[in-house]
């Protein structure tokens, strides 16, 4: 096992070494192909990271997306980068801590909602304070970041969320989290503080998300609200997660990528339709692949052929 | 029998719950001895659920007081009466069925307070495979489990926490005589631990071979207390629970 493991870790590494030349090719529409598959998979990932486990479905994605990538709109002209992108963490951490405190007593269908209100209120917000404190509604971005750099800031963020993610799995955390999507009331008589737990990923998840959205702003040079709040976001990260499979930290990466390239085939061939193809397709996967990709895995590893396979998940 | 402290394991004092207009606990008292087998019986509705809800933190009390080895667990938060040593199995089984056997156990005892080193927790959870009758279905999913192996599975988890006070809720129903007849001898067993029990249960022989005393409760109301016989042939308690007959299951 710690061998096999020790194999995956070389593994991702040289994968991750290999990838990090990408901006090296030179080819401006492959580098931003690149940025496309990255930016999803490490909102997949995260997105998977608390609601596989959880079941709990969020919508709010693009509200910490937002948040991050409004940050750099606001501060990244004043601000050294390093600095932007760390009060963009704290700003996502504080948001969630907050929202997750409040909501996520909250059970199934209610919490979905909510967190899909969560985004407007949050993007009516900042459209009433622009509109009326600052009295500028949509600001230029203006950041010494290349396209190069912003790859490379994603990579490094998609490392760090799948080393993350393998560790929370392994520990107490993770499997208490597991515990509560399989029956809360259980996990809390099996002395689960299941606030805590629940509270805990979705605000590490968040952050995450936040800090995509603070890498990502530069890539545009004018922002408001509807660009960095476009809720079209959540939804896309959540039929990715779920074609995938959440059960899994491998899971969304399955989804992200083949997603990815049919979104940007779609969305450039059929602009106008492409809302009823995103909606049919998220129906194709929920009755065809309800477990996703890894789950279909899982299931053709499990035939009887080979017997060794692991059935637990979910 | 009193530990030696002289404290109840579990001491309730005017319990009371109500739902809207309904009140389904009202008024209810008992104390529960160190290695006690304490039956909580009741005609359906008359509120044994929901007083084991209130001990367990499910529900919160509207009034009265519940002290767990003296300290008082009214409206504390479920997992907090978990870690203070009160495990519980539920009316309708409930097992982590996406999980195999050996973390359904796992469950139960990895939150508690201290943890347990890795190796003594894989040691427990062998155990308690073993004592159950699971020995050999540790990566066995729980969802491909017989309702008995369920029921033995949920037992096996809310005993991984070595806890002092055990509340089962009819975990022999549904059992045929010879599972029954297992079952029994596995919950003597768990008093010869010293674990102290309450029973809520409708199967009478059990009742009879397990209870050192009842509590008899109607309508939200204690209506009866004392050793198991007594309770039994008290003509209040058949009129309320047997229906006027004595029955022998």
């Amino acid at each position: 096992m710690t061998a096999r493991t020790a194999g995956i870790g070389v593994l991702a590494l040289a994968g991750f070494a290999l990838l990090a030349f990408v901006p090296r090719l030179g080819n401006p529409y492959y580098l931003a192909l690149a940025i496309s598959l990255l930016q999803y998979t490490v909102l997949a990932t995260a997105w998977g990271m608390f609601s596989g486990p959880t079941r709990y479905v969020s919508l709010a994605t693009t509200a910490f997306f937002g948040v991050g990538a409004y940050t750099v709109a606001v501060l990244g002209e004043i601000l050294p980068w390093p600095l932007v992108l760390l009060i963009a963490a704290v700003l996502g951490a504080i948001v969630a801590a907050i929202v997750g405190l409040s909501t996520l007593r909250l059970s199934g269908v209610y919490f979905v909602i909510f967190t899909f209100g969560l985004t407007e209120l949050i993007r009516q917000l900042v459209v009433w304070f622009e509109v009326n404190k600052s009295r500028v509604l949509g600001r230029y971005v203006f950041v010494d970041i290349t396209q190069a750099d912003i790859y490379w800031q994603l990579l490094a963020l998609t490392a760090a969320v799948f080393l993350l993610g393998w560790l929370i799995a392994r520990s107490r955390l993770g499997f208490a989290l597991r515990v509560i999507g399989e029956d809360e009331t259980v996990a809390k008589h099996c002395g689960i503080d299941t606030t805590f737990a629940k509270v805990a990923l979705f605000t590490i998840s968040a952050t995450v998300m936040t800090l995509v959205g603070a890498i990502m702003a530069p890539r545009w040079t004018y922002i408001e609200p509807s660009i960095a709040f476009n809720s079209m976001i959540s939804f896309q990260v959540l039929i990715m997660a779920l074609l995938g499979g959440a059960h899994r930290l491998w899971g969304p990466v399955l989804g992200a990528v083949p997603l990815t390239l049919l979104f940007e085939l779609l969305s450039a061939r059929f602009p106008n339709t492409f809302t009823i193809i995103l909606g049919c397709i998220f129906l194709l996967i929920v009755y065809m692949l309800p477990r996703g990709v890894a789950g279909l895995f899982e299931k053709l590893a499990a035939t009887p052929g080979g017997k060794t396979t692991q059935r637990v998940a979910a | 029998m009193i530990g030696e402290s002289g404290t109840p394991v579990l001491e309730v004092g005017g319990l009371r719950r109500a739902f809207g207009g309904l009140v389904a606990v009202n008024d209810l008292g008992f104390a529960v001895g160190h290695g006690e087998i304490m039956g909580l019986l009741g005609p359906n509705g008359s509120g044994k659920t929901t007083a084991l809800n209130l001990m367990s933190g499910v529900l919160r009390p509207d009034a009265g007081t519940i002290r767990l080895m003296g300290s008082d667990i009214a409206g504390v938060a479920s997992y907090r009466i978990a870690r203070l040593g009160l495990a519980r199995t539920f009316q309708l089984v409930r097992v982590l069925d996406g999980m195999d056997c050996r973390e359904n156990i796992k469950a139960g005892l990895a939150f508690q307070k201290p943890h347990l080193p890795a190796a003594e927790a894989e040691v427990r959870i062998d155990t308690l495979l073993e004592r159950v009758g699971l020995a050999g279905h540790d990566r066995r999913p729980a969802a491909d489990l017989t309702y008995i192996d369920r029921k033995r599975l949920e037992l096996a988890r809310a005993l991984a926490a070595k806890p002092r006070l055990l509340l089962l809720d009819e975990w022999l129903a549904g059992l045929n005589p010879s599972e029954l007849m297992i079952g029994i001898e596995l919950i003597r067993s768990l008093k010869a631990d010293g674990i102290t029990i309450v029973l809520v249960e409708h199967v009478m022989n059990a009742v009879r071979a397990l209870c050192d005393r009842c509590v008899v409760m109607s309508s939200g109301r204690k209506i009866a207390e004392g050793a198991t016989a007594d309770v039994l042939s008290d003509a209040a308690v058949v009129k309320a629970y047997l229906g006027g007959v004595a029955a022998d299951a």
